[in-house]
């Protein structure tokens, strides 16, 4: 029976090139759109190297100081010496690290311009974060206090650098006419992952900031390390506390407001929410409804084309129930048919996100950015597809199986 | 085989009301060969989609292979169609996107068999309508002839008692009429099938045992 039913589903879909073709089309392409965004997402969102710690630490990157009597606004990261004074202070994390944000310099070899983004850390950055070291190691507080100019290069920058040397430890590298000393080699960190990509690392002491600034936004950010994801609260709790006594400068501002987040509400709460709301739950709403939308759509256009196809095939339904198929045999009949595309759409989908995420992972588009299938995602989505089938199966089936065997007869 | 007893049919619509048929009593005999004739409209196809329990009666009983059609569930008249009755339709009712061999089967996938047996089925059928050679074809790939045999294979492949044919020569020109009808005398002949069929033809209405002939929705011979 169930062969006789594949037979007929695919022979009624070569019969239809141009429907079938939009509609494995669409179902396929929403599937693999969807694979593809939640494997960017994953990449975005999950522990990765070196930050492999996500669940038990918060980051600061936002201040934000506001005076309406003034209409004065000033949003940024906040400064070193902020995060120096007072988050550094903090009791309930077990260490924080203090790091710029990436900003680019240049150099030369054999007349090649390499851009070499510099990134200013403390040491603690060092600890925090899980940088595998391919040779050399970190430099130290001692080294920072002393404004050495020692640096951590990446594996990228060392092999566009210094070619195939195997060790680079103790060589110099020169970017904007200034000479660093190379303290280690770490391996490279893709550029979204932002928090810690970076080509140089260098001694927060080596900055170009004025040691004597004491104003509140910076170029810095920090890493709030937790003993475990349970300390995360207290942690906030205990930030929000120090924002709250903070010194105001009333000449100027009246409210500072600034957050310790977990990472992705980090990011959230800089784009989509404000102070009170990370817009983390919005964005995730909103992510939902995207995809709900994408797997809705190919099944709109499926209900379509089975409800025009009724009439069409009214010759078939007719004998088929004069031949003794009953209503309920012909409505099954007509939702496995659905199935059966939805399901060929559905496996279409699979390879083409294979294919997708292969050929990402094989151009370099974006260096050392690796994206896999999210076997979740995939096994939810392709269940949804499997529910849309049969939704968008049921209602043509029903109006199918209705119609009385004399009146489609005499359609002919 | 077939009794039918004070049949009436009338077709409302919000405007009009049409007396289709008009009490007919009719009853048929097993192994009887019966054709209907009368002008178009005339309601023959009424009364053949009713003995073919597909359209009920308005008012009236029927028995069937002694059985009472009346109050029948949806699945059981299903069931009962696809045991006892094979239709022929004058227009074929071939699926064209299913090649012959399983357009014949079609009648098989609602009892019990395995694909094996269902071949064996239509492929006997088949050979029955003189065509084993086509089995691989589509229904567009054939003449109209051909096209009927088909049909015909289909009707009989699961060995009703009763065939139900409905002017099953009336788009034929008259040798490939007269091969469809020889091969349901044949039928009849031989395995004894009760066969009514309607028809346009006195010369095909002659070969048969008996002829009724209907006018408005009324018997009148
Ligand atoms: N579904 C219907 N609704 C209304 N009138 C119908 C319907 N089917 C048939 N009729 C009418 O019933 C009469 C008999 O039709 P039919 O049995 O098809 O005639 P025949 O097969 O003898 O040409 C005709 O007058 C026809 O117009
Ligand atoms: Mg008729």
């Amino acid at each position: 029976m169930l062969k006789n039913y594949f037979k007929i589903a695919i022979a009624v879909l070569k019969r239809r090139k141009f429907f079938t073709f939009i509609s494995l089309f669409g179902i396929s392409f929403s599937l693999t759109i969807i694979m593809v965004l939640t494997a960017f997402s994953d990449h975005l969102v999950d522990s990765s190297y070196p930050d492999a710690h996500r669940s038990r630490n918060l980051y600061i990157s936002m201040m934000r100081l506001t005076g309406e009597k003034h209409g004065f606004s000033q949003n940024g990261p906040p400064s070193f010496y902020f995060l120096d004074h007072y988050v550094k202070k903090m009791k309930t994390p077990e260490k924080v690290a203090i790091t710029s944000f990436h900003q680019p310099t240049n150099t030369y070899i054999n007349n090649k311009k390499l851009t070499i983004d510099q990134k200013f850390t403390d040491d603690t950055f060092w600890e925090v974060l899980d940088f595998e070291f391919l040779e050399g190691k970190p430099y130290t507080r001692q080294q920072i206090d002393n404004a050495e100019r020692v640096a951590v290069i990446s594996e990228n920058v060392r092999r566009k650098y210094f070619g195939d040397e195997p060790s680079v430890t103790g060589r110099y590298i020169e970017t904007d006419n200034i000479r660093y000393r190379v303290s280690g080699v770490v391996k490279s960190v893709p550029i979204t992952q932002f928090a810690t990509y970076g080509d140089m690392y260098l001694p927060h002491t080596l900055g170009k900031r004025d040691p004597q600034d004491k104003g509140l936004n910076g170029d810095y950010f920090a890493i709030l390390q937790g003993k475990d994801a349970s300390s995360l609260p207290a942690m906030a709790a205990e930030y929000d506390d120090i924002i709250r006594r903070l010194p105001i400068d009333t000449s100027r501002y009246d409210k500072i407001s600034s957050r310790a987040d977990k990472y992705v509400a980090s990011y959230t709460r800089l784009f989509i929410g404000n102070q009170d709301d990370s817009g983390l739950n919005r964005l995730l709403l909103y992510v939902g409804l995207v995809l709900l939308f994408f797997l809705l759509l190919p099944t709109l256009n499926l209900v379509n084309i089975n409800t025009s196809r009724i009439m069409e095939r009214s010759s078939e339904i007719a004998v088929r129930k004069a031949f003794g198929a009953s209503s309920g045999t012909l409505a099954l009949q007509f939702i496995v048919e659905n199935l059966i595309l939805t399901v060929i759409g559905g496996l279409i989908g699979v390879v083409l996100s294979f294919i997708v995420l292969a050929i990402w992972n094989n151009s370099g588009a974006l260096e050392d950015v690796y994206l896999y299938l999210n076997y979740k995602v995939l096994i939810i989505s392709l269940l949804v597809c499997l529910v849309f089938g049969l939704m968008s199966g049921v209602y043509p089936a029903w109006r199918m199986s209705r119609l009385h065997v004399v009146t489609a007869l005499k359609t002919y | 085989m077939i009794h039918l007893q004070n049949i009436e049919k009338v077709y409302r619509t919000d405007t009009v009301e049409t007396q289709a048929l008009s009490s007919i009593n009719l009853n048929v005999a097993k192994g009887e060969f019966l054709s209907i004739m009368g002008p178009s409209g005339c309601g023959k196809s009424t009364l053949l989609n009713i003995m073919g329990l597909l359209d009920e009666p308005t008012r009236g009983s029927i028995r069937i292979a002694d059985s009472t059609a009346d109050k029948l569930s949806d699945k059981q008249l299903a069931h009962f169609r696809n045991r006892t009755i094979g239709f022929i339709f004058q227009s074929y009712h071939l699926i064209n996107d299913l090649r012959v061999l399983d357009n014949v089967e079609l009648p098989l996938l609602y009892r019990k068999s395995t694909a094996k047996e269902r071949k064996q089925l239509a492929l006997e059928a088949l050979e029955k309508v003189g065509l084993s050679n086509r089995t691989k074809h589509f229904p567009t790939q054939l003449s109209g002839g051909q096209k009927q045999r088909v049909a015909i294979a289909r009707a009989i492949v699961g060995q009703p008692e009763i065939i139900l044919a409905d002017e099953p020569t009336g788009n034929l020109d008259s040798a490939m009429g007269s091969d469809v009808m020889d091969i349901l005398i044949r039928l009849n002949k031989d395995e004894g099938t009760t066969i009514v069929m309607v028809t346009h033809d006195e010369n095909m209405a002659r070969k048969t045992h008996r002829l009724v002939r209907l006018f408005d929705g009324s018997q009148v011979q």
